[in-house]
């Protein structure tokens, strides 16, 4: 099995759940080393947030009055303002009914965070990082000679799908598009960095200087599978506050539970410097890098287990 | 009925569409990042037997099948319908020898199937996985026939034809198996 580490003392040999579990402790390992490397400084910032950044598709767990975090991003950016320039943090995060081949309700996340970046960095930083993940456990499927292929969400459009962004945006097809004519090609044999998502579809990103209707977001995907979401930060407090209220929108139209603006995000949002953030699903890396078909496989026990 | 939300679908489930009942066969979670939740569903049709895929997207809501599956006897039949009987009720109900299809081959008196019922009408009959019939039409066996493996088409009570072994006699009885329609073996009594 690739990755195997050896021995577990009592000479038996491991089953391959037991096997995987070894493999996800040795990658998050090597992540952890690859930033403190680097001069990251590792934070931990609370589950239980009383404002979950407001998403159109994305709903938090109820705790107590307050949220279970889907994301540390707001409490990371506030961070940065206070004048930490390079932070990562390896987290739980809570999404309500999200469950699937690929999805837990409950799942680890990496984010990163890096000053004076830009998307562009870290799509460099991330290559980066799986390389040496991949390094030290084993190897990766496919190729991961750099640079990796970027391909824009336009040009993804036009090589694999009838219609453009623009149009199914417009007749609410994007997702469907995206999920079942473009996603499966991405990534195949060596990984895919998509960028340069309509604006619409990244409410906390930088929109590009030269095409305002275009956002400095990518995600990375590797034989199909969403890895990352990555973006150059908004820094703007009142144009973030402009696209949070579309959010909020979206989520009441849909008849979704409103939740509260988070208000002392956009309040340090002022002070924060330019940079660039991406949060990385590490059950997802786990399961490219071990050829696991579930993430099931990926994690200790599964939330029908308990 | 119950009306499930799109995050309840999952295999299994029995939905009714457009009148019509379907069981799904499989169901995929799908979210693009900062997308929508889609359910990827395929669905057969359980009175047709067609399979379709169909995308949902969370908010969408959908009706359960009011389908059943009763354990009933079966009585006789006049050629054009079949009657089964549900033995706690003693209530009658009859299936077209269309509906039965190749199934009407393997009724013996009283047998007991599970009728698939939707919306309290029929649509469909599960038997037993082995049936003993009688041989009612068979050449007999000729002694110099010691080649192997050697069958023969023989004609049961039901008027099913099916290849047997040779040995197989006129008047005796055997099992077969509902879901291939072949011969297991002969049956004692």
């Amino acid at each position: 099995m690739r990755g195997a580490t050896p021995g577990t003392g009592n000479g038996e040999p491991r089953s391959a759940r037991a096997e995987r579990l070894w493999f996800r402790a040795r990658v998050v390992q090597t992540i952890r080393a690859f930033f403190v490397a680097r001069g990251y400084l590792e934070v931990e910032t609370p589950h239980r947030i009383p404002a979950p950044a407001p998403e159109a598709h994305i709903d938090a767990v109820p705790a107590d009055g307050w949220y279970l975090h889907t994301s540390p991003e707001l409490a990371m950016k506030r961070l940065l303002a206070a004048g930490h320039p390079r932070l990562f943090q390896v987290c739980r995060c809570f999404r309500r009914a999200e469950r699937g081949r690929r999805h837990l309700p409950e799942f680890t996340m990496l984010e990163w965070y890096r000053a004076g970046a830009d998307y562009r960095d870290l799509m460099a930083e991330t290559e980066a990082l799986v390389g040496e993940v991949a390094g030290a456990c084993g190897g990766a499927p496919g190729d991961l000679a750099r640079p990796w292929e970027r391909l824009t969400v336009a040009e993804a459009f036009a090589r694999h799908t009838a219609t453009t962004p623009e149009a199914s945006l417009a007749d609410g097809s994007f997702d469907e598009r995206i999920a079942f004519e473009v996603e499966p090609h991405l990534g195949r044999g060596r990984p895919t960095f998509l960028t340069d998502y309509p604006a619409a579809l990244a409410a906390l990103a930088r929109r590009r200087p030269d095409d305002p209707a275009v956002a400095e977001r990518f995600e990375l995907y590797a034989e199909g599978l969403e890895l990352a979401n990555g973006f150059s930060e908004l820094a703007d407090p009142a144009e973030q506050r402009l696209r949070f209220e579309e959010e909020r929108r979206a989520r009441a139209a849909a008849g979704r539970d409103p939740y509260p603006m988070p208000e002392p995000f956009l309040a340090d949002l002022g002070r924060m410097p330019e940079a660039a953030g991406i949060a990385l699903g590490v059950d997802r890396l786990v399961m490219w890098l071990a050829g696991a078909a579930s993430i099931d496989e990926v994690v200790a026990l599964t939330p029908e287990e308990l | 009925m119950a009306v499930y939300s799109a995050g309840e679908l999952r295999k299994g489930l029995k939905l009714e569409i457009e009148g019509q009942p379907y069981h799904i066969v499989d169901m995929e979670f799908v979210k693009p990042g900062k997308g929508q939740a889609l359910y990827r569903c395929r669905l057969r049709n359980m009175v047709t037997g067609t399979q379709v895929d169909r995308t949902y997207r969370s908010g969408d809501s959908f009706q359960s099948a009011d389908v059943e599956e009763r354990v009933m006897q079966y009585l006789y039949n006049d050629g054009a319908f079949y009657t089964f009987m549900d033995q706690k009720t003693y209530e009658q109900l009859q299936i077209t020898a269309d509906q039965m299809g190749d199934s009407k081959y393997f009724l013996t008196d009283n047998l007991e199937v599970d009728v698939l019922l939707f919306r309290e009408r029929p649509i469909g009959v599960t038997l037993p996985n082995f049936v003993v019939l009688k041989v009612v039409r068979a050449d007999p066996f000729a002694k110099g026939d010691t080649a192997t493996n050697v069958q023969k088409p023989v004609t049961v009570e039901t008027g099913y034809e099916l290849p047997v072994p040779a040995f197989v006699e006129e008047g005796e009885k055997i099992q077969i198996d509902t879901r291939t329609g072949a011969y297991v073996t002969r049956v004692k009594g």
